[in-house]
């Protein structure tokens, strides 16, 4: 590792896996080792069982829990949501995450009774998902307002929420209303167009249309390519600039690519320019 | 109001109010209505905006339910819709005490992700600029934690050393607090020597006297020891249940110090001792703090010292943007240039979690990254969220007024609380 990440013994990763392996009885399913972190995958229903071996055998002593989060994955079905508990050991100074899946109504068993610091996390990760977690007894909202309704972290509730606040003159308090943008919501969309986005550029149903009769047929890009790259080795492949110059090319040699113009340094004679004055029109 | 019936333990004044008025009453049935007061949520000694719900049996408290999630801002959300560039100055707007401590989790993270090499001069920059926000920040608490519980010139005095680190802060990134100074790489760009030097002077000379003084008024003070000792203690085994990190562990006897257990940037090289507490008090918690700020003032002194020179950001120009008079002579840093502001750079996909130890514990980012240029999931750990949730447990049978000291002692910031 050459980034300067905090340095926990991270040598100790191996020794820790074979080691969780074998405590945690059942409903592991998966363990690895991914950017020097170890992650657990392990089933919802044997998660206090994973979590209580996590802490008390003798060469784990995972102490401390610092945090439990959440994460979305809509793309995943109805088991959309990863709960991740995030465990420190002090005492032999190694980190490591727990993760859970959970559906909507698929309640995930509160850890309270482990670490008393849970109480507060798993209201959290209820309030920003809606994950529910049975044994906790004082699953409320916690960070959104009063009489919030939804669950802000989904990723199918809008940046901009549904309502706005403001204070009325009229009605001498508070209001909600619904939210109005003055400007629509503004998101660019950073995929490569050649590495599978899924958007229709303007221009492209005429790629559906018949062709007109007898139009000529331009080579495609990587046709024109591969010639290139069986003429002159030398060049880099992709590097051809001229794809629809012409017809006939077989290669950087019929295109002229490469080479410089032919009529280099002449120009065209303008009587109104005088040449060698430099100036604007130059 | 709940109406609770205490039969085992009353205590004699009750008793006797239960002969004076309430005759009807049988001599072991005597109904207490306890008082339930709202702490907040605008209050001077709430240090922001928290809502405590009080129940009160006379003056004792009973229980406390700490309502967050007022300054609650969606900073979380708001990352998921933008670039890692880009997300940097919400950081900055958590903890606004330590804005720089915030910035340098998020990077450290990144930099994991991306395993992303950071010259030398850039990692001692951070640090020092780290330690620099550590002693800001302790002496915005150690302050108000003065003036909660009754004193007034030692929060002036140290409010003058805040104010110079905060000028600091300008002459080195151009903002008095919300910096945004660190950088996936490094950092934004090298501090002028003039500035170096002034801060070795001001480490020599100024805060060592101003710093002592105010201390000296408080430490040994009989009334700040009344107010203080003895109040909320923390035994270790509650500090570890609890998920307690920084100063909060510290105190309750746990030599406990991410800087020190799992160091990050150049903290390996540096030469410091973590102080302890010995009772887990809310004393002990102040004085940890009072010492922590010498410790830094020493790595500091050190990062002075060894500060070599080059770089301060990475060269990896795919991460880093090029400098300003590069780019009218290169045709491709102008490319990386506009790259880096627009797209800005992909991170690999993976997830990991950081943490460091920022001046109020240990401050995490949870941080899952899908291969495109904005984070999938950033979770962020404040530190407030499990000191804050065990207020209730600390200050259980204690006095009203001892709540504020409690409080105080936390350290608590609610930018970061509430994100």
């Amino acid at each position: 590792m050459r980034a300067p990440a905090p340095a926990w013994a991270a040598h100790l990763n191996d020794a820790t896996l074979d080691a969780a392996r074998a405590a945690i009885p059942q409903g592991l399913i998966d363990a690895f080792a991914h950017v020097g972190e170890i992650q657990l995958h392990v089933h919802r229903d044997h998660l206090i069982a994973a979590l209580t071996a996590l802490r008390d055998t003798p060469g784990l002593e995972y102490q401390q829990l610092m945090d439990i989060a959440g994460v979305d994955y809509p793309d995943r079905g109805a088991e959309r949501f990863e709960v991740v508990y995030c465990l420190l050991s002090l005492t032999r100074n190694h980190r490591l995450h727990v993760h859970v899946t959970a559906s909507e109504d698929t309640p995930v068993p509160s850890v309270t009774e482990m670490w008393p610091v849970a109480g507060w996390y798993e209201r959290e990760v209820y309030d920003m998902y809606g994950v529910l977690f049975a044994g906790n007894r004082d699953l409320r909202r916690i960070l959104t307002d009063y009489g919030f309704r939804g669950h802000p972290q989904r990723k199918d509730f809008p940046l901009s929420g549904y309502v706005e606040m403001r204070y009325s003159e009229e009605v001498k308090r508070v209001v909600y209303e619904p939210v109005k943008l003055a400007q629509d919501f503004r998101t660019f969309d950073f995929t490569s167009p050649w590495e599978g986005a899924e958007y229709v550029l303007p221009g492209d149903e005429k790629g559906a249309l018949p062709e007109a009769k007898g139009a000529p047929t331009p080579l495609s890009a990587d046709q024109v390519q591969k010639a290139g790259v069986a003429q002159s080795p030398t060049q880099a492949a992709g590097a051809s600039s001229e794809p629809y110059a012409k017809d006939q090319a077989s290669g950087t040699a019929d295109t002229g690519a490469g080479k410089p113009h032919p009529h280099i340094g002449e120009k065209p004679a303008d009587r109104d320019v005088i040449p060698g004055k430099g100036g604007q029109n130059q | 109001m709940t109406d609770t019936v205490l039969n085992d333990r009353m205590d004699p004044a009750t008793e006797r109010l239960a002969e004076m008025g309430q005759g009807n009453r049988t001599e072991d049935e005597v109904a207490i209505q306890n008082y339930t007061i709202n702490f907040g949520p605008q209050h001077p000694a709430a240090h922001g905006v928290l809502r405590l719900v009080m129940e009160l049996d006379g003056e004792i408290v009973e229980r406390i339910d700490p309502h967050v999630g007022l300054l609650h801002r969606g900073t979380e959300k708001l990352i998921e819709y933008k670039t890692y560039q880009q997300a940097i100055p919400y950081f900055d707007r958590l903890d606004y005490c330590s804005p720089m401590c915030m910035e340098h989790t998020f990077v450290l993270a990144i930099e994991k992700l991306l395993d992303l090499e950071v010259p030398l001069r850039a990692q001692y920059l951070r640090v020092f600029f780290a330690e620099l926000t550590r002693i800001k920040n302790h002496m915005l608490n150690l302050g108000s934690h003065v003036m909660d519980v009754g004193a007034m010139t030692p929060n002036l005095w140290l409010f003058e050393l805040r104010e110079d680190c905060m000028n600091f802060y300008e002459r080195a990134s151009g903002a008095r607090m919300h910096a945004n100074y660190f950088r996936v790489g490094g950092v934004h760009q090298d501090v002028p020597l003039k500035l170096l030097t002034d801060i070795a002077d001001w480490l020599d000379n100024r805060l060592p006297v101003l710093f002592e003084d105010a201390i000296s008024l408080v430490a040994d003070n009989r009334i700040f020891k009344q107010r203080n000792v003895d109040i909320g203690v923390v035994s270790r085994d509650d500090a570890i249940r609890w998920g307690f990190s920084g100063p909060m562990i510290r105190a309750a006897g746990i030599p406990w110090d991410l800087r020190k257990q799992q160091p990050y940037d150049v903290y390996a090289k540096m030469d410091f001792e973590v102080p302890v507490g010995t009772r887990g008090d809310c004393y002990d918690r102040f004085m940890v703090r009072v010492e922590e700020v010498r410790q830094s003032a020493r790595i500091m002194k050190q990062c002075l010292a060894e500060m070599p020179e080059g770089p301060i950001a990475s060269l990896d120009r795919k991460v880093v943007p090029p400098h300003r008079g590069e780019m009218k002579q290169s045709m491709e840093a102008l490319i990386h240039h506009f790259k880096l502001f627009t797209e800005g750079f992909h991170v690999p996909a993976g997830e990991v979690y950081v943490a460091t130890e920022s001046p109020k514990g240990e401050f995490g980012v949870y941080l899952v990254s899908d291969g495109s240029n904005k984070p999938y999931r950033c979770k962020i750990r404040p530190t407030a969220f499990s000191h804050l949730q065990a207020m209730d447990f600390m200050s259980r049978g204690h006095m009203l007024a001892d709540t504020t000291a409690i409080l105080g002692a936390m350290d608590i910031v609610f930018g970061e609380c509430d994100r």
